[in-house]
């Protein structure tokens, strides 16, 4: 993959960009390397020749030579009303297209402002590439205006970071930054660019080879540890898949139903993973966890053979280590080698691509093992006990809600939420049949994600309908980003569940800490149709199942945005549920 | 305790010790301690981290954590290798006349020298394995140590010439079974 000499390949004239790449060429405008660039046109001409079609940014001091670089240049820019809407916006797009999301902002607090999606991309493995301004070389460490230790501050939350010193240097950090975002495990790198540097003039040159010999992720799984797991999914008595989000960055979706069905082992689904096995698949047991089904949660505590794609044994998965497999022999693939004996011991362990390992072993399992009966009874639980909530004329539910919107789009929108319960609804009640249809932010739980993230969804996928699905108090966070829904007329259907509270916290709060309601209800809400009319978007407010399913559908059949309020029940609590400190046999809510 | 000698061969980069140290800090795990220097690759250094746990599973999560770095080279867990491993350390003592010259015949088999001289105190320098120093130490506290400055440990792999030659050896000498 990567060769050695980086440093001898002097400037050679650039080649032209071979095939019918997205590139906006726009303008025609093919840098020739003889050319001396400024550090802002460099990075402009670079993300050309990445093929960027959209960039997130907010402009300011430090990057006023890069946004004088990006004026009419060709390459879309987003223009969000917080660096954070950037941010979660290019988390969005990376999550629906598989390609990096790219940001721009300025230094101090533009940079600081980025820290919480760059948090976010790095639990949930986004790719990102991140421009920060900075001031110029010279002040740096004088507590400048606008100063930040961008580096200090974000290097626990990248996967990478640069501070760049050299203006000739520039082009080949960027080149390493988009390499590294978006191979091995994906994350976030961050490009710290000071302004004088920007300024700068010097050579392009965008042809020499990525060289990292301490960056080598290992794409091509064992063979021999892949027989190892056919030969245990042979002697197996009740197996099961889990696949988490690693089977999506794979694109190794189709394998991983072909898999499944080949051998005929029922697959769960971590929440991030969702898509990634068609969720009306008579083999889905649904998703596992905190408020997984009692299916996935019974299969994954009862297992003798775990076989992990992707997935990181998250604690909310998990519930309580010591009750989680226990009797279970557990093979995890994964393209990060510092996942695999993290939380959960395992027997074979595989580091590569879910993909690649998935090829082999349908190579080497030729069909089913003895475990039809464990099957069949896990296909019962899955009959007998689904989600459920109780439907009464007492008002709106929420869970019903999700399910509407299901219906209405046929399971074909892409859904975007926000974090806490509605988030968990949309994850139970909303079947997802096609991989990269669900985004949310899973590891972090960052509130706030949800409007932001749903834009550059609609932008990564401008034909699909996207369903923003928020709570109120997340939707509050950054609420602002309303204005770019309206500025680019992104047609997002904003669906509000309105419970006046942080239903999450104060569910706990009701279960734990016997119902001291300590600061999480919300009792003065806007009035969210006239906020959408403010940003010149049709707003309506629902509070029952009829009118609800009335405007949905006409919210889908109009072309623009629409920001619904559904006014639901506020005392819905989310079930089932695996108290903290629990094992996942221990479910609270199961359905009677 | 049981503590694990780790070599880490990292790139000589702006930042690359804020990203290791950061790395344990977020990772909660403890060092004992830390030696960073330029190696004999240039643009390269070479650190020794003594981890301050034997834990199989927590030293595996601190190797592979590390090795996810990109400018991190080369993690190796040497403590069960042959290796040279060495500290220095700087010790002042306190020291009137009268005891100097029992101080100074105390040091030698430690192969230590006394590099400065006061009216009161005497600094000591020596260098060996940490147990060698922590016996110095333990034999120079009754009189009195008023400032101690250790390296921490710095370490490499022995030649792997001599390492088959001590094992030949210790099969031939084996008579003492």
């Amino acid at each position: 993959m990567m060769s050695t000499g980086a440093e001898a390949a002097a400037p050679k004239p650039m080649p032209e960009k071979a095939g019918a790449e997205p590139s906006p060429q726009a303008h025609g405008r093919q840098v020739h390397s003889t050319l001396e660039l400024t550090g802002a046109e460099m990075l402009v001409e670079a993300l050309r020749r990445e093929g960027v079609e959209v960039l997130f940014g907010y402009p300011g001091g430090a990057v006023l030579p890069v946004y004088d670089a990006l004026y009419q240049c060709g390459i879309r820019h987003i223009l969000p009303r917080h660096e954070q809407g950037a941010i979660h916006a290019a988390e969005g797009y990376a999550r629906v297209t598989g390609r990096p999301g790219v940001v721009l902002a300025t230094s101090g607090p533009g940079a600081t402002n980025l820290v919480t999606g760059l948090a976010d991309a790095m639990m949930d493995s986004l790719p990102l590439v991140v421009f920060t301004g900075q001031v110029a070389t010279a002040v740096i460490g004088t507590d400048a205006f606008q100063e930040a230790s961008v580096l200090g501050i974000t290097m626990p939350v990248t996967k990478h970071s640069y501070q760049v010193r050299e203006v000739a240097e520039l082009p080949q950090v960027i080149k390493e930054a988009f390499h590294i975002a978006t191979t091995g495990r994906p994350g976030p790198v961050l490009i710290d660019l000071p302004k004088d540097i920007s300024s700068a003039k010097g050579v392009f040159h965008y042809d020499a080879p990525v060289y990292l010999p301490g960056y080598q992720p290992t794409v091509e799984p064992n063979r021999l540890q892949l027989r190892k797991l056919a030969a245990a999914v042979a002697t197996a008595r009740r197996p099961v898949i889990l696949a988490g989000a690693g089977i999506l960055h794979a694109r190794a979706h189709t394998l991983l139903r072909q898999f499944a069905e080949r051998t005929r082992i029922p697959v769960v689904n971590t929440l991030l993973g969702l898509g990634g096995f068609p969720g009306n698949h008579e083999l889905f047991l649904g998703m596992g966890g905190m408020h997984g089904t009692f299916a996935a949660n019974h299969a994954l505590y009862e297992t003798d053979l775990l076989i992990n794609f992707g997935a990181r044994f998250d604690d909310r998965l998990t519930g309580n280590l010591n009750h989680f497999a226990r009797r279970a022999k557990v093979a995890h693939i994964d393209i990060d080698p510092a996942e695999i004996g993290k939380n959960v011991e395992t027997d074979i362990p595989v580091v590569g691509d879910a993909g690649r390992a998935l090829e082999v072993l349908l190579q080497e399992c030729a069909g089913p093992g003895h475990y039809e009966d464990w099957v069949s009874h896990l296909l019962e639980l899955k009959r007998d006990y689904p989600f459920w909530y109780e439907r009464d004329d007492s008002g709106l539910k929420p869970q019903w809600v999700v399910e509407e919107i299901c219906r209405a789009t046929h399971g074909d929108a892409i859904v975007v939420t926000d974090v806490g319960q509605h988030q968990m609804w949309a994850a139970q009640f909303y079947l997802f049949a096609e991989p990269n249809r669900f985004v949310t932010s899973g590891g972090l739980g960052t509130m706030g994600f949800g409007l932001p993230a749903a834009i550059g969804a609609q932008l990564g996928d401008p034909n699909r309908v996207v369903a923003a699905v928020l709570g109120d108090g997340g939707f509050q966070m950054t609420v602002q980003e309303l204005a770019v829904v309206a500025q680019y007329q992104l047609p997002i259907k904003v669906i509000v569940l309105n419970n006046s509270a942080l239903g999450m916290v104060r569910q706990w709060q009701e279960l734990f800490y016997q119902g001291r309601y300590s600061h999480s209800l919300l009792p003065l809400q806007p009035d969210y149709v006239k906020l959408a009319e403010a940003y010149a978007i049709p707003g309506r407010r629902v509070e029952d199942e009829e009118s609800c399913a009335a405007v949905l559908r006409e919210a889908l059949a109009q072309p623009g945005p629409v920001l619904i309020e559904c006014r639901v029940k506020p005392e819905e609590n989310v079930y089932p549920m695996v108290a903290p400190g629990s094992g996942l046999h221990e479910m609270i809510g199961v359905k009677p | 305790m049981n503590a694990r000698i780790l070599n880490v061969v990292v790139n000589n980069r702006t930042g690359v010790l804020n990203r290791i140290t950061g790395l344990f800090l977020k990772r909660g795990f403890n060092i004992q301690s830390l030696t960073v220097s330029p190696s004999e690759v240039d643009g390269q250094s070479r650190m020794t981290i003594v981890l301050a746990t034997g834990d199989e599973r927590i030293v595996e999560q601190v190797i592979k954590q590390l090795s996810k770095q990109i400018d991190v080279l080369k993690v190796q867990d040497i403590t069960d290798q042959p290796i040279v491993a060495r500290e220095l350390v700087l010790i002042r003592v306190h020291s009137p006349i009268s005891t100097r010259a029992e101080l100074t015949s105390l040091i030698e088999p430690f192969r230590a020298s006394v590099i400065d001289v006061g009216r009161d105190s005497v600094t000591i320098e020596a260098t060996g394995k940490p147990e060698k120093i922590d016996a110095l130490l333990a034999l120079l506290r009754p009189y009195g140590i008023k400032e101690l400055a250790r390296t921490g440990l710095t370490s490499m792999t022995r030649d792997s010439e001599t390492v088959q030659e001590i094992a030949r050896l210790a099969k031939s000498n084996a008579l003492w079974v």
